[in-house]
């Protein structure tokens, strides 16, 4: 029954045996005990478990784990380097663009893939970017100063 | 009172770094040696009769540890209790199982629960638990449900009423009688729309039952952790004692994690009956169904005015829909927490006004941000707009002459509160400034541009906040005290680690509690810890909700550091071999009056006080001080937020154009902090009276029970917000605030309703039900239209 998969999570490769209707997102958090990706939803609206799939922002819970199977995934974990928190992490503690936290790193990621496709974005493109992600607590508001701000600081840009 | 730079200062939060690092730990990144998992079968139907249950398959299914059901409670799980017994109101209180016997009363009420080595078989297994019901008629609606014939929940609550409320003040039957003969009287039937909380992360439970020493350890997505504690033990018989309730990182709450709900009774037994810790994670259709719900009120309302917009008295009635079950503070949001506040921050001399909560088979109806108080805002501040357009005013103008004026506080409404301050005139001009009002309503004068209309609304409000002072608890039947503790405790080396009875859940108050601590003692503020949410840590707390954690909690923090600083201030005299009257305490600096070289600081006294090799006769060992504090009255912060809209004629679509929130909650101790509060209210506010909406069909299946049925609110939806602060002193709280967590909510519903009915005038439309959705908009549009075309045919 159960199937073979390797994937490659923050630089670490991982091997294990799964049902095949195991979700990516649980077999993140359960079989690999990386909980920073969280769930927030059954029907893929929330964003809550974002992460990076090849280079791509995907939504976790709408893959099983057999179809990461020889992926390259980045999940929230993977996000700060050597201990220094990369400009999306700073961007969001700097602008308050967090409250319970529980969206964040969904948010997070989902900005990563954003800045990717818009280095510099108008206010509208950051809130549109942001169309497949909720956040409950914030209004959003600061959470698009948060982008501004982390954008800010990948073009190398003074920042404000 | 203020010496350092961080009171007030907009500094990080504390908290951030694990939250975005993915370091943080939820409920549901919980997992124990040897923990099993809960799923909860639920009914499908709103309104049935349960005549076998077959759990056989279930028991049989790999994996499954245990199945049980109703029967199998029984006797062994109380009720699930109500904790607001208001008085004078011949309120019902029908039993709650935790698991349905042999009746279920909504769509999701639970019927067994199956327990199982993975989450996955759990949900397997709790598909083959076989439940025949015969089906009942459902009642959903409020006002219908008390009808002679509806269909009845409870016998306990004859026409399925479960209180009757009334509130009078004054004399309305004169004041109306008076507007009658001479004034106006409008009258409006207004619907509170029932909304969903979607607090991110769902609810959740881990439960540990130790039979060796009888604790029974829960890790719960809560709000009060206390208040679970106290729930639970009275609910499970475990003493109070012998258990223990975590609230680890919350993912935000809004009020739906304030009820202690049968699932958590569920688990606990099931982790006791089994004898493995046992997990239960919400999914999302669940929360949905069985996570309580907000709001859903129907109005009848009248007001009395003068012609020249003097307002008199307020009348009316609202059927308030509880669901099919009293959730833990249900009572008392649509009647203390709303009619006490109906007359908003007007003076208006008369009111008389009933509540009828009513059962129906829905999801129970409790607390959701605001609680009571935004639908009562909604009301006043419509009736507002409603009395200025026939009297022919503009709204402002209205709203300035009725306003309680500056020098009026302490003010004691027709409801009989005392509001403690305010002064709402200057925070109605800033909002009209900063909306540019005047400008705006040249604008609108020139008429619409491509057939898109231009409205302004306004929503000048007053909350009742900091709840509260216990002997009103007590008064209004709340069963708990609402003061708070905090302890202080600085360590040997000088860093402190503060408890709060509070359970912030993304307030941030790891950060501002810190901040007020910093400024009492003059400590860095890393070296301060805060904790919370964790009844075997903190003697006992009310938690969070009521915007009271900063004003109650903060005020007890405050007074406990003082005593803190008090100690330590008698230590320090010891030390420096000075009178203590001669000291001065800067900075964390203890100095002798005009000798600041003789100083020691509050690290080196706190040393001497662990050492205690020479304490001060009478002065005992160690430094730190808890406080208990009991406010002496509620605070009541205000506002004005002012909203301009384009409203599409031809497809009824809202466009926000500036949105405006002036708010005053006294004295701010971290203004970033404040925004980020402001700004999540707006937009929940905001989407009630634009977007969200729970639905049931006639048969009480819940339409909108999904994230893709219903509308939570998205980041392309708003413009960007533009906040200001007027500040007024809360007068008798130690640190002058008032609270903010629930501003944004409260007032901006009824202004963004008010803009778009601004927009319509020309129209003749007077009002539309929320969520003001593009559909009824043009609807209400072309009745309006198609009438004016049928006078002028005839």
């Amino acid at each position: 029954m159960k199937r073979a998969i390797s994937v490659t999570v923050n630089g670490t490769k991982y091997s294990n045996e799964v049902e095949p209707r195991l979700l990516l997102v649980h077999y993140i958090r359960d079989t690999l005990g990386l909980t920073g990706t969280h769930v927030g939803c059954d029907t893929s609206n929330c964003g809550a478990c974002t992460i990076m799939m090849n280079g791509r922002a995907v939504k976790a819970c709408t893959l099983l784990a057999v179809q990461a199977d020889t992926a390259q995934l980045q999940t929230v974990e993977g996000l700060a380097t050597n201990g220094d928190l990369h400009p999306i992490q700073q961007g969001f503690w700097e602008e308050h663009g967090l409250q319970c936290g529980f969206c964040t790193p969904g948010m997070m990621m989902a900005a990563l893939e954003l800045l990717r496709r818009h280095p510099d974005p108008s206010e509208a493109q950051i809130r549109e970017g942001l169309e497949g992600n909720l956040c409950r607590c914030t209004g959003y508001q600061h959470i698009v100063n948060a982008i501004q701000n982390a954008a800010g600081k990948l073009r190398g840009a003074p920042v404000r | 009172m203020a010496v350092s730079s961080l009171f007030g200062a907009s500094i990080r939060r504390r908290e951030d770094p694990r939250l975005i690092t993915g370091q943080a730990t939820y409920t549901d990144d919980l997992r124990l040696p040897g923990m099993v998992y809960a799923s909860i079968v639920r009914s499908p139907h709103a309104h049935a009769r349960i005549t076998r249950i077959d759990a056989a398959a279930a028991r049989r299914h790999p994996g499954v540890v245990a199945v049980f059901t109703g029967r199998d409670l029984e006797g062994k799980i109380n009720p699930i209790p109500t904790a607001w017994l208001i008085p004078n109101s011949d309120l019902k209180t029908p039993p709650h199982p935790a698991l349905a016997v042999d009746r279920v009363r909504y769509a999701g009420d639970g019927v067994a629960v199956v327990v199982a080595d993975g989450p996955y078989t759990a949900r397997d297994a709790a598909a083959l638990v076989r439940v025949d019901y015969e089906q009942l008629p459902a009642i959903v609606n409020q006002e219908k449900a008390v009808e002679a014939g509806a269909p009845q929940l409870h016998e306990e609550a004859p026409k399925n009423v479960a209180f009757t409320w009334k509130l009078a003040g004054g004399d309305a039957k004169a004041a109306f009688a008076e507007a009658e003969r001479s004034g106006v009287v409008v009258r409006q039937r207004f619907v509170n729309q029932r909304l969903i909380p979607n607090a991110m992360e769902t609810r959740g439970v881990v439960a540990k039952y130790t039979s060796g020493s009888g604790e029974l350890t829960v890790w719960y997505t809560t709000q009060n952790p206390h208040i679970a504690r106290f729930l639970m033990s009275v609910v499970t018989g475990i003493p109070e004692h012998k258990v223990r309730v975590v609230a680890p990182e919350v993912g935000g709450g809004f009020g739906s994690k304030i009820p202690f709900y049968a699932d958590e009774a569920i688990v606990a037994f099931c982790a006791k009956a089994t004898g493995r810790p046992v997990k239960w994670t919400e999914d999302r259709r669940e929360n949905y169904l069985a996570t309580i719900h907000g709001r859903d009120h129907i109005t009848d309302l009248e007001i009395a005015a003068r012609r020249d917009g003097t307002l008199l008295a307020l009348r009316g009635k609202t059927w308030a829909n509880l669901g099919a079950y009293l959730s833990t503070a249900a009572p008392g949001v649509p009647t203390i927490l709303h009619g006490l506040i109906l007359t908003g921050c007007y003076t208006i001399p008369n009111i008389d006004y009933e509540v009828q909560g009513v059962f129906t088979n829905t999801t129970p109806v409790d607390a959701y941000r605001g609680a009571g108080r935004p639908e009562a805002t909604y009301l006043i501040e419509r009736m507002v707009d409603l009395v200025a357009a026939r009297v022919g005013l503009d709204p402002a103008d209205v709203r300035r002459k009725n306003f309680i004026k500056a020098e009026q506080f302490p003010h004691t409404t027709a409801e009989g509160l005392s509001y403690d301050s305010g002064n709402y005139g200057p925070a109605l001009d800033k909002a009209l400034e900063l909306i540019e009002y005047t400008r705006l309503r040249d604008v609108q004068k020139q008429g619409p541009k491509d057939n898109r209309y231009l409205g302004l609304g306004l929503s000048t409000y007053v909350e009742i906040c900091g709840l509260g002072p216990s002997a009103v608890a007590g008064a209004v039947g709340f069963q708990g005290g609402l003061w708070e503790s905090a302890t202080v405790r600085l360590h040997p080396t000088g860093k402190a680690t503060v408890y709060t009875g509070t359970s912030p859940h993304g307030q941030g108050e790891e950060t501002t509690f810190a901040q007020i601590v910093a400024d009492q003692l003059g400590l860095p503020i890393e070296d301060i810890e805060v904790v919370h949410g964790d009844t075997g840590a903190i003697s006992m707390g009310w938690g969070t909700y009521g915007s009271r954690s900063t004003v109650v909690g903060g005020a007890a923090i405050a007074v406990a550091s003082q005593r803190v600083r008090d100690k330590a201030a008698k230590i320090a005299a010891h030390m420096l071999e000075a009178a203590e009257s001669d000291l001065t305490f800067e900075r964390g600096r203890f100095s002798v009056r005009g000798t600041p070289d003789r100083s020691k600081t509050i690290q080196e006294v706190t040393l001497q006080a662990y050492l205690a090799w020479s304490l001060p006769a009478g002065v005992e060992p160690s430094l730190e001080a808890s406080a208990f504090y009991d406010p002496t009255n509620f605070t009541f912060p205000f506002g004005t937020h002012a909203v301009a809209v384009k409203v599409d004629a031809d497809t009824g679509q809202v466009e926000l154009r500036r949105y405006v929130a002036v708010d005053d909650c006294g004295r701010v101790i971290n203004p970033l902090i404040v925004d980020g509060q402001v700004h999540g209210g707006i937009v929940q506010g905001i989407a009630q009276a634009l977007h969200e909406g729970a639905a049931y069909d006639a048969d009480g299946q819940l339409l909108t029970g999904s994230m893709s049925d219903y509308a939570v609110p998205r980041a392309r939806m708003f413009p960007r917000f533009v906040t200001g602060r007027t500040e007024t002193p809360s007068p008798h709280n130690p640190i002058g605030v008032k609270g903010v967590g629930e501003t944004g909510t409260i007032a901006s519903t009824p202004a963004v309703v008010n803009a778009v009915m601004d927009a319509l005038k020309s129209f003749g439309v007077t009002h539309i039900d929320m969520p003001l959705t593009p559909e009824r908009i043009w609807a209400a549009i072309h009745k309006q239209s198609d009438k004016k075309a049928e006078v002028k045919a005839r």
